[in-house]
């Protein structure tokens, strides 16, 4: 019988939330770390269960949790997060050079293979590895010393490193995104990169079509096709079919383009899932209904999905790592809001219940298949 | 209280947080080598918690993170310098270095 562990990270501590493979009875634990943001939980492909946390505060800093056993019990790890050499600096709000500063830790990306080696983004903007089970940190500085860094500004967000994509069939190759660099691609496991960001038009840049300096929101994959990627930019909804090296929009019908969370169907490539957000002046869903849009083609072509979902008064937003996919059939589609509910469909989008509806704001949502 | 050597049990009062991160109670003591000093306690402090590293001072300064406080003998010693010489009441453990968040919302 398999079942499913969703691993929730909110404002005010993580809480984990297990069902069966029917998804309909929920078991919810936590808070763990409460008090303390949980920008981000993830378990590992290689062994469900190790767990890796990102606990930060703004009193305390950043501090990193990892669990041997499928979260019943935490330990803290290595929270020592330098950069390589002499950091050097990258424009500031007003385009002034600023020095590069650790604030925290967006984004955990566990190895596809090893339970021990697991990839951080972090706040300014870098990419760092452990091979230790989070005990020791080191920067891929490739990335940040590639030649644009000093370019790169920060969004109303920070400049935060919050995407890791790690191609299943190219152990050499990854996709990273920043806010508000772009995306970049390495081929040989992380020493060299590239901005892959041609195609992208973001008018609130001097040059709308430059190599970086893009917001982009968040890129997803699937796993069986890891050159196609799928991109909810500041606006627009992005697609690329040959690993980055050039995108086309696909936002088609969409109430709105802007939005934050994007996510694939665990068996269907081509089916996309994205949370429409009214605008970038105004972090709530349009119409205060709350919608997913659905699309099975890829793009272009999307549909709301709203059955179970507040259709008035309902002025949340879903950030960009609040939304995942389970592995079971049907697939099941997770995603958490500002305002503390977190919502299962277990019919691929069709349908949706609230597993809880009153945690602090959610700012991410991870899920575990496990097969018992 | 402090022995020949010179080492003397310091407490140390931390906030709610870092009790729960390190799994201690409200009042630390640790055993501090003379001169006792904020930079001694918390170099004390942290090799018995591993885990409070980074969380009280900054890791690549070495400061005292920008909303903690220190305060020793009713008096706020956050701006004294982490090398600056600790009260004798401190030293000798009867009053303890309380090291406190700053208060705020959310």
């Amino acid at each position: 019988m398999s079942s499913v562990r969703v691993l929730v990270g909110t404002r005010k501590g993580a809480f984990i939330l297990s069902a069966d493979g029917k998804r309909k009875q929920w078991t919810v634990n936590g808070p763990f770390f409460a008090g303390w943001e949980i920008y981000h939980a993830k378990g590992s492909p290689a062994d469900p269960n190790r767990l890796y946390a990102s606990q930060s505060s703004g009193w305390f800093g950043q501090t990193m949790q990892r669990s041997d056993d499928g979260g019943a019990t935490w330990a803290p790890v290595g929270n020592k997060f330098t950069y390589d050499g002499i950091p050097g600096t990258h424009q500031w709000y007003d385009g002034t050079p600023h020095p590069w500063e650790f604030k925290r830790v967006w984004h955990l990306e566990p190895s596809l293979t090893d339970a021990d080696t697991v990839y951080a983004g972090v706040e300014d903007a870098a990419l760092f590895k452990s091979s230790d089970g989070g005990g020791h940190w080191e920067e891929l500085a490739g990335l940040r010393q590639h030649g644009t860094g000093p370019h790169w500004q920060p969004g109303a967000g920070g400049m935060c490193l919050h995407t890791i994509l790690l191609d299943p069939d190219n152990p050499q190759r990854m996709y990273i995104a920043i806010s508000a660099a772009g995306a970049f691609r390495t081929d040989d496991g992380g020493k060299n990169w590239k901005p892959i960001n041609k195609g992208l038009v973001s008018n609130f840049m001097p040059d709308p079509t430059a190599e970086v300096g893009h917001c982009v929101h968040h890129v997803a994959m699937h796993r069986s096709r890891p050159e196609v990627l799928f991109m909810q930019k500041h606006w627009d909804v992005m697609r690329s079919d040959n690993a980055g090296d050039s995108w086309q929009e696909v936002s088609g019908n969409l109430p709105t383009d802007f939005g934050f969370a994007i996510d694939v169907h665990a068996h269907e490539p081509d089916t996309l899932y994205v949370v429409p957000i009214k605008s970038d002046s105004e972090h709530f869903v349009p119409e205060g209904k709350l919608r997913v849009f659905r699309s099975r083609t890829g793009g272009n072509e999307w549909e709301p999905l709203t059955q179970g979902l507040p259709q008035k008064d309902c002025y949340v937003n879903v950030l960009r790592d609040a939304m995942a996919v389970d592995q079971l059939d049907a697939c099941g589609v997770y995603f958490g809001t500002s305002g503390g509910q977190v919502y299962a469909s277990a019919d691929a989008g069709d349908s949706w219940m609230p597993i809880v509806r009153d945690l602090p704001a959610v700012l991410s949502v991870e899920v575990q298949t496990l097969e018992q | 209280m402090s022995d020949s050597r010179g080492a003397g049990r310091v407490r140390v009062i931390l906030p709610y947080h870092l009790r729960m991160l390190a799994g201690v109670g409200a009042e630390v003591p640790l055993e501090v080598a003379a001169p006792v000093t904020a930079a001694r306690v918390l170099d004390a402090l942290e090799a018995r918690y591993p885990m409070l590293r980074g969380t009280i001072r900054e890791y690549e300064t070495g400061q005292r993170r920008a909303f903690l406080r220190f305060f020793v003998c009713e008096e706020d010693w956050s701006h004294e310098g982490m090398d600056a010489e600790l009260p004798e009441k401190v030293a000798k453990g009867e009053e303890p270095l309380l090291i406190l968040g700053a208060i705020a919302g959310g």
